[in-house]
Order: C-alpha cells, then sequence, then structure tokens
C-alpha cells in the first residue's frame, strides 16, 4: 500500500450568488438589505436559500504519493474551485482534504508578474509568491533563465516581452519549484509546440521523482501522455474516476449533443455573456438537412444562432474544430476576412445567425468536435463553450477510399496529384 | 466541525488539514513569519514600480513634505498664526510630515492593497496579512530619505539636536503600528465595501486637519485636548516632535498622558484589526 499524498472526504463548496446574502458591494445594498430582511422573513422568504450554487458537492477521492492525477470536465465543472480548495487559496463550505507535503499551484502562468520589472526581478518575486525562498531561488536562477530561454532579455522590463518569452519565464520560474503536491490548470494552453513539448517533459519529470501532480486541461492529448488515470467532473460531483483512456472517452461522450443541433437553454448561459445571447449551433449538409452523421465529400454548413441584447463592438463569432483526441483542426470567425470585420465594426443588437461552410474534400474519416466562442479581441470574451457537437466524417468515395485502410491525420484533402512520366527511350 | 477525520491507521498525520473555519481565528504570526521573503519582496516590488515611470523619483520623497510643509506653513502659521511651541514653523511642521507622510501614504495602499493584489489573492496561498503589511513598509523608504532632509534642516536652523533621537526607530514602530490598525480595518473592509476605497481619501484629508501636523496640541483649547488624544495619530506625531526638536508643548493633561492615550488607541485598533482581518480573510479569494 503506497502513502497518501491527497484524501479529499465530502468536499463541497458552496458560492453565494445573485442577491449574495452577505457580500455587499456597497454600504448602500447592506442597509437596504437590513431594512428589507424583517420584511422578508415575515413573506416567509429563505434568506439566500435560492441564490447560492454548489461549485462541488460531495468530492471524494484519495490520491497516492508520486500519481499523476488528470483532473477534466467541461467549464464550470468545479474543476478550478476544486484546485483553489487543493491549494488553499479558497477554503471548502463542507468536507474536508487532507494533505501530506507542501502544495505547489501552477495556476495562472505569470500569476503575480509585474509589468514593469524586469526578467530578473520578476523571477525572485515570482518565486516568492509561489513559496521559494531567497537562497532556493539564487540556487536555480540559471537553471530557470536557460529553461526560459530569455538570456538576453533578463534586464529588460517584462512588458516588452514577447507574449512566447512571457510564458516561458513564467513557467520555467513555477516549474522549479519542488513541492511535493503539484497542482497545475491549463498552462499548456499557451506557447507553441516545441515549448509544450518542454512543459511536459518537466512535468513528467516531475512526476517520475515522486511527487504528485494533479494536472488540469482541456488538452485530451496532454491528459493522455501525461496521465495514467483521471476525474471526471460534472456538475461539481465526480461523475467518473477510471484509466485515462476510458475518462477521455466518458467525458468527450458524456455531455456532447450528437443530434447536429444544440440549443442553448436560459439557465446553461452565464450571465457575464451578456448581451451576447447564443440560442442554437447547427451542422447542415448541403440539402439543408440538420445532420450528425456527413460525408467528407460533400461541404458542410455550421449554423450560429444568436441574438445581441445590445450592440456589440469588434464581435467576433466563431468555431473550433477539434479531434476526439481535443487536438485543434482549426479555429475559424465570421469576421476573419477584412472587408466583413469592416462592415461588421459594431455589431448592433438584433438576432443574427453566422454561417460557414467547410469545404468538401477537407476532413478525414472519424469523429470530430465543435467549440463556438463569441469574443471582442483584447476587450472581453462574451462566450465560450466547448465541444458544443460533435459529428462524424464519412468518406466514402473520397480521394484513397479504394484501399480500406486508416489514414493517420485529420485531414484528408484532395491534392492535385499529376504523375510525369520521364520515359527514357 | 462535524465531520471528523478518518485516515488508514498506517499513515502519518498530514501536514495541512483544509476544512471549513468559522469565527474569530489564530493570528498565525508564525506562518506570516515563515513567508517574510515575501513581504521583502511585495514591498520591494512596489518601491520599484512607484519609482519606475517618474522623472524625478525618489526626489518625489522630499518634495511631497516640502511643498505640504510649505502649504501647512502658510494656513497655520501665516493666517491663522498658530504658536510652533518655541521651534522654527517650518522645521516644526516638516517634522510631524514624517510620520505623517508614512500614515496617509500607507493609508491608501493599505486599503487599496487588497484590490491591487486581487490576481495573487485569488490564485496563491499565502498569509493575506502579507499584502497589507508590504503596503505599509513601502513606505518606509520614502520616510528615511525625509529623515535626511529633517536631519539637514534641523543643522541649518542652529537647533540643537535631542539625546532622545535615538528613540526614532521607537517613534517609527509606533507610526506603524498606528497606521495598521487603521490600515488593517480599511483593507479587510474594502473587500467587502468598495466605498471604503472612497472614504479614505475623505478620511485622509479630514484626519490632516484634526491631528496637530500643522499645528500643536497646545493650540488646542485645554479642554478638548483629551478627544484629541483619542486620535491615534496625536501620540505619535507629537512623540515624534519631542524625539527630535525636544518640544514639549505645555498641555492641560501630561504630554505622556496625550500620547499614552493615543497611542493606547492605536494598539487597540492594530489588535483588533489583526483578527478582523483575520477573520474576514477567507472570504476574500471569493469576493474580491
Amino acid at each position: 500500500m503506497s502513502e497518501l499524498a491527497i484524501r479529499a472526504v465530502n468536499l463541497g463548496k458552496e458560492y453565494k450568488i445573485g442577491a449574495r446574502a452577505g457580500n455587499y458591494d456597497t454600504l448602500r445594498d447592506l442597509i437596504v438589505e437590513a431594512v428589507k430582511r424583517p420584511f422578508r422573513s415575515l413573506r416567509g422568504e429563505l434568506p439566500g436559500g435560492s441564490t447560492s450554487i454548489w461549485a462541488l458537492k460531495n468530492i471524494s477521492f484519495d490520491v497516492r504519493r508520486g500519481q499523476v492525477l488528470g483532473i477534466i470536465g467541461h467549464n464550470g465543472a468545479g474543476k478550478s474551485t476544486l484546485l483553489k480548495i487543493l491549494s488553499r487559496v479558497t477554503e471548502p463550505t463542507e468536507g474536508y482534504a487532507a494533505l501530506w507535503g507542501r502544495v505547489g499551484s501552477l495556476l495562472e502562468v505569470g500569476t503575480g508578474f509585474h509589468p514593469e520589472l524586469t526578467g530578473r526581478e520578476n523571477i525572485y518575486l515570482n518565486g516568492a509568491i509561489l513559496g521559494m525562498r531567497r537562497a532556493e531561488i539564487e540556487r536555480k536562477f540559471d537553471e530557470i533563465v536557460a529553461f526560459a530561454e530569455i538570456e538576453q532579455f533578463l534586464d529588460t522590463p517584462v512588458k516588452r516581452y514577447s507574449s512566447g518569452m512571457y510564458v516561458r519565464l513564467a513557467f520555467a520560474v513555477a516549474a522549479h519549484l519542488e513541492p511535493e503536491i503539484l497542482v497545475v490548470d491549463e498552462v499548456l494552453a499557451v506557447g507553441d509546440a516545441a515549448f509544450q513539448r518542454k512543459c511536459l517533459g518537466r512535468m513528467s519529470d516531475v512526476a517520475q521523482e515522486g511527487r504528485t501532480v494533479l494536472f488540469v486541461s482541456h488538452n485530451m492529448s496532454a491528459i493522455q501522455r501525461l496521465t495514467e488515470e483521471c476525474i471526471v467532473l460534472e456538475h461539481g460531483k465526480i461523475a467518473f474516476r477510471g484509466p485515462t483512456e476510458e475518462a477521455v472517452t466518458y467525458y468527450l461522450s458524456s455531455q456532447v449533443a450528437h443530434s447536429g443541433e444544440k440549443r442553448w437553454r436560459d439557465e446553461e448561459i452565464p450571465p457575464q455573456a451578456h448581451p451576447f445571447r447564443p440560442i442554437a449551433l447547427r451542422l447542415k449538409d448541403p440539402r439543408g438537412n440538420i445532420a450528425e452523421t456527413v460525408r467528407s465529400t460533400e461541404p458542410l454548413t455550421v449554423e450560429m444562432e444568436y441574438r445581441l441584447e445590445a450592440p456589440i463592438k469588434g464581435l467576433r463569432v466563431g468555431i473550433y474544430l477539434l479531434t476526439m483526441r481535443g487536438e485543434y483542426v482549426f479555429t475559424s470567425f465570421d469576421t476573419d476576412e477584412r472587408e466583413m470585420y469592416e462592415r461588421w465594426e459594431v455589431r448592433p443588437a438584433g438576432h443574427y445567425i453566422s454561417r460557414a461552410t467547410i469545404p468538401a474534400d477537407l476532413l478525414n474519416e472519424g469523429r470530430y468536435l465543435i467549440s463556438v466562442n463569441a469574443s471582442s479581441y483584447r476587450v472581453k470574451r462574451y462566450f465560450q463553450h466547448d465541444n458544443v457537437l460533435a459529428f462524424d466524417v464519412d468518406i466514402t468515395g473520397a480521394p484513397g477510399s479504394q484501399w480500406p485502410e486508416r489514414r493517420p491525420g485529420p485531414i484528408r484533402p484532395r491534392l492535385a496529384w499529376e504523375i510525369e512520366a520521364l520515359d527514357e527511350k | 466541525m462535524a465531520s471528523s477525520i478518518s485516515l488508514p491507521d498506517d499513515t502519518p498525520p498530514p501536514s495541512v488539514i483544509l476544512r471549513p473555519t468559522k469565527g474569530w481565528m489564530a493570528l498565525n504570526l508564525r506562518e506570516l513569519w515563515e513567508y517574510r521573503e515575501l513581504v521583502f519582496f511585495l514591498t520591494w516590488r512596489d518601491i520599484k514600480v512607484r519609482y519606475k515611470q517618474t522623472v524625478l523619483g525618489a526626489l518625489w520623497a522630499i518634495l511631497n513634505p516640502l511643498i505640504n510643509m510649505v502649504v501647512l506653513e502658510f494656513v497655520f502659521g501665516r493666517l491663522a498664526h498658530l504658536g510652533t511651541d518655541g521651534v522654527p514653523g517650518p522645521l516644526f511642521r516638516f517634522a510631524a510630515l514624517l510620520p505623517w507622510g508614512l500614515f496617509s501614504k500607507a493609508l491608501t495602499a493599505s486599503g487599496r492593497s487588497m484590490l491591487t493584489n486581487r490576481s495573487l489573492i485569488t490564485k496563491v496561498y499565502f498569509p493575506r496579512l502579507a499584502v497589507p503589511l508590504a503596503s505599509v513598509f513601502g513606505g518606509l523608504v520614502d520616510f528615511t530619505i525625509a529623515f535626511f532632509v529633517l536631519l539637514a534642516m534641523i543643522l541649518a536652523y542652529g537647533v540643537p539636536i535631542p539625546l532622545q533621537i535615538l528613540l526614532v526607530p521607537v517613534g517609527v514602530l509606533m507610526t506603524l503600528i498606528a497606521v495598521l490598525g487603521v490600515g488593517l480595518w480599511l483593507s479587510a473592509l474594502n473587500v467587502l465595501y468598495r466605498d471604503v476605497g472612497y472614504i479614505i481619501p475623505v478620511l485622509t484629508q479630514i484626519l490632516l486637519f484634526l491631528s496637530p501636523v500643522g499645528y500643536s496640541i497646545s493650540s488646542v483649547s485645554p479642554k478638548w485636548q483629551w478627544v484629541f488624544a483619542l486620535n491615534p495619530m496625536t501620540g505619535v506625531i507629537e512623540a515624534f516632535r519631542w524625539m527630535v526638536l525636544g518640544v514639549k508643548p505645555k498641555t492641560a493633561l501630561p504630554l505622556e498622558t496625550i500620547v499614552a492615550i493615543s497611542f493606547g488607541v492605536a494598539l487597540v485598533l492594530f489588535i483588533t484589526g489583526l483578527f478582523f482581518f483575520r477573520r474576514m480573510e477567507r472570504r476574500f479569494a471569493d469576493v474580491v
């Protein structure tokens, strides 16, 4: 029996929302509420009873020392809340968690970086924030700089760094923490592919050194490479725990609609999406029928229907296409074309459909996922819903389908091959 | 808590148990001490960043109290003709502006500190007290710079330097306690009620006139002096002025009593502030 690193028992976290009993933004609210309260109890309303949500409920699990446990789940499933509790940022509302060893969290890359300070200064500051001793930082300083590949820019303020350099430096500091338990959230969503590989490598080293890692990610291929066991969270509860392969399959097929159409119910739309209100996402074949299986030889139409309750400047509505392993195939937005971008600089309030056609002879056989996003670049992400729809691609008649083999790669384009015969007579 | 901890028999005791807490909490100063380097680095960051984009840089540490001195000298000296216990007016007022400057800057900084460090608080664990502490310590550099200016002024005016100037570190400590007493309350309250952010500048403004910065406590009508003694800054300022200039204003109550009452108020605010902050702390990450 190996030693325990984490034991969570019946963890629950309740957030007060809406009227937010107790959390008044201004003194005025507090006063108004104090006056109202006696009347409310007269009317028999529960004080704040209907305005709380349980972000987590009845979460119990053990993690052995040296284990790398993946935590997967859709947005709002409670992953971040769980990590926040385990990294002691917030307290559970009920239950408890016992930890053996120091916890280091690698939550959002660059937390605590100050843009005005130089790379060197930020290494010290960030190290201290993450709980490193000054001596420890000094000992690892050269290693951190080398890992981040920023030697020449050590004395440049990080506000002049490219986003890649910034991320590399931030990860480098955090990756040199030596806690017994490392909590990692979505760090691999950033950085270029080479650096992502380096980070993954560093994390598997950490695990091999016998330290415990909790890894939260949307990146299914990273999850599959790093973890052997996963927990799937759904609506704040553990829906599945098991070997990674099974957990990923469970996750990808659990909440995704297969019908070729997704309609959003009011309670599914987060309040911060306002003024963007998603209505439906549909997949249509060339005959205009809603389809869940499409032929690779036919174009596929993706329709996003939504309503704007107020005009939005610079809005872009788009899709991400992903493979079942969670790898991106492409990202595309409705105002990618310059003329569209200029035509729709401000999108007035109203009812819209953004429609795109994925050309024929693009996708390979298999199952794909679509995520949607509505945002204004660098201003606000109004709405993001990952893995809204899944669909299958059938390759009957596709290039090369005379050979019944599985072709690797997510795309299967029809290329203009020619064969030039160079006969030597 | 209702749920008791169940662990297999053969496991060592866990290093941390995370569970809901209620009510008043121990201060856990030992943990704060373990994080002293973080306090240092946060202080250092605040100082570095503060001067990085200014043209005059640390010169502001001198200009700020000098400008204030001129204004106070004009209002209280030239217009109101208030006595300065036999010390040249500018010197008298500049000396008081040292602890006052530390107080007013730290009050503004600590009141805002939990909000400006929001991204840290919602993502990383550390003793939350580190944040207001660091924001208060940031003012010590300005204080030190201004202190040398004060020494130069004392020499220039030919005022004899009293022996009790050696007690200045005690004066600084008293000021810090007075600042933190108010600052801890305000920083915790500001997380919950954003109104506090608007109250702070007004409060600082009012306190500047209710504290003996531009005038001496001896100018206050004797029957009201005890009311002034309730202001935590009164004792600190009068004590500091006695340390650096050797002046002892004539008061109805002995000056020692006034300082003791005033500092007692500061101490009570400081200790209750620490506990109040700790009590509110658990909600910060959810509310901020």
